[in-house]
């Protein structure tokens, strides 16, 4: 079947603006570019530049998206650090947005707040891609989260999932259930109390998602298929003594992996704490640093089909 | 002026009659629609009155002030029921229903403090009403689902 192109010259601000066909587009796509030889794939991106914007830290995002557009023929350029930039002398997001949008062909942002990147595609007349909105979303990481669950269990459909740690700050999480609305599955929402996910963040999918939601792992944890870990996010905690409290809840490790199915994958958007032992990374079941790979993979397709109407 | 009870309160010369507001929501209609006494206008409040239609509603009698559909957008989410009848010469010049709009921009602030739009200036504060019956609303730009009585003016 061939599906339509509608991520042409389109943002992606949010999961929820994507259908499953539109997912499903997207993963075919990046299976096609993981066969393609690099110089199959350098026309893709020739030529164009993209921009990168972020006011917070990134390790995998910005440097898969970078890697990604290296890898189509294209360059990139940006500010990472803000501190050497118009930003730390008070230059809005708007004008900062205007300024990239004048020097490149595609943007990504990663800023605090909420709501940041649908307001800087308001403003840009090149696409932007929402490369994490304070505790709002992460849209391209939602997307490689299931392109990685379908290439490493050969489906999404009827599976249990489990996702530990911060739900309530964690952008990542807030997009994985909307893209995880869209497939069959058993969720297991695990947290403590104080960072369970946030009901009104959820409340356009609370009738179409199985969610169960625990504050313990240890017996969830033997009925599931994934279990999808996250950080408890420090940096996003109003309170650093309410951080005090949680940190360290949950501890994957060597042992409470003996009473787990045999064919258990364990996720992470990276980066990890103390969350998962580095005694974990060696197991089979330990799939996060191949998350990692398929996400530059994704990302390269998702450039791909942004900036080529019928780039196959 | 149908119904009796409308009595209770002097009828006005000119002004804006706001009824069939929601029982004790009289005073948040007055604080949305910015008034406090301070602009002179003699302005009549009635309070749990008893109702035809439903069992209590408040009223509320502005004189000499014309009610403007961006100030009925404002009423909108606090009192959608609410009925507004323009009155000139002690007569119902015109009545209008509160209609609510897909969204308001620009009159309330969004709850979540980490939203762009409290945020970074020149953004208009845009929300949007996924569900008009039930009044379900959501920010433009952070997506959050807004309780209605969370909602703070700019």
């Amino acid at each position: 079947m061939t599906r339509t192109n509608h991520f042409f010259g389109k943002d992606i601000v949010s999961i929820k603006d994507f259908s499953k066909d539109d997912l499903e587009f997207i993963f075919e796509t990046t299976d096609k570019i993981r066969k393609l030889k690099p110089d199959e794939k350098s026309e893709f991106g020739k030529g164009r530049t993209l921009g990168y914007i972020f006011y917070e830290p990134s390790t995998r995002t910005r440097m898969s998206f970078e890697a990604a557009m290296a890898s189509l023929g294209g360059s990139s350029i940006g500010i990472f650090d803000s501190k050497f930039s118009s930003i730390e002398k008070g230059e809005s997001l708007a004008d900062t947005i205007r300024i990239m949008d004048l020097y490149s062909d595609i943007i990504v942002l990663r800023h605090p707040n909420d709501g940041s990147s649908r307001y800087a595609a308001e403003l840009s007349n090149n696409p932007i891609i929402n490369a994490g909105s304070g505790s709002e979303e992460h849209p391209t990481q939602a997307m490689l989260d299931l392109y990685t669950i379908l290439k490493e269990k050969g489906r999404i459909n009827n599976l249990t999932i489990g996702i530990v740690g911060d739900l309530k700050y964690g952008r990542t999480i807030y997009s994985l259930l909307y893209g995880l609305k869209n497939y069959q599955v058993d969720i297991y929402l695990i947290s403590p109390p104080t960072l369970s996910v946030r009901s009104e963040s959820i409340y356009e999918i609370r009738n179409k998602i199985n969610i169960k939601q625990e504050n313990y792992l240890d017996e969830v944890i033997k009925k599931l298929d994934v279990l999808y870990v996250t950080r408890i996010q420090k940096e996003r905690f109003p309170d650093t003594q309410e951080y005090e409290k949680v940190k360290g809840t949950y501890k994957i490790d060597d042992k409470i992996l003996e009473n787990t199915k045999t064919d258990l994958s364990i996720m992470h958007p990276l980066p990890r704490l103390d969350e998962i032992s580095h005694l974990v990374d060696n197991s089979p079941k330990a799939i996060y640093f191949k998350q990692a790979a398929y996400g530059k993979e994704l990302r390269a397709a998702l450039l791909t089909v942004i900036l080529n109407e019928c780039p196959f | 002026m149908s119904e009796p009870n409308q009595l209770l309160v002097r009828r006005i010369e000119q002004g804006t009659v706001i009824d069939h507001i929601d029982p004790s929501k009289a005073f948040n209609v007055l604080k949305t629609l910015n008034i406090n006494g301070k602009e002179g206008n003699i302005v009549t409040v009635a309070l749990n009155v008893p109702s035809s239609k439903r069992e209590k509603k408040d009223i509320i009698k502005i004189e000499n002030k014309f009610l403007k559909r961006k100030d009925t957008d404002r009423i909108a989410l606090i009192s959608p029921n609410a009925t507004i009848n323009i009155i000139k010469n002690y007569k119902v010049a015109e009545k209008r229903k509160i209609e609510v709009p897909d969204s308001i921009t620009d009159i309330f602030k969004c709850p979540n403090v980490n939203c762009i739009s409290n945020n970074e200036k020149n953004i208009l504060s845009t929300i949007v009403v996924l569900d008009k019956v039930n009044i379900v609303l959501k920010c433009k730009y952070c997506s959050r689902i807004i309780d209605i009585n969370d909602l703070e003016e700019i």
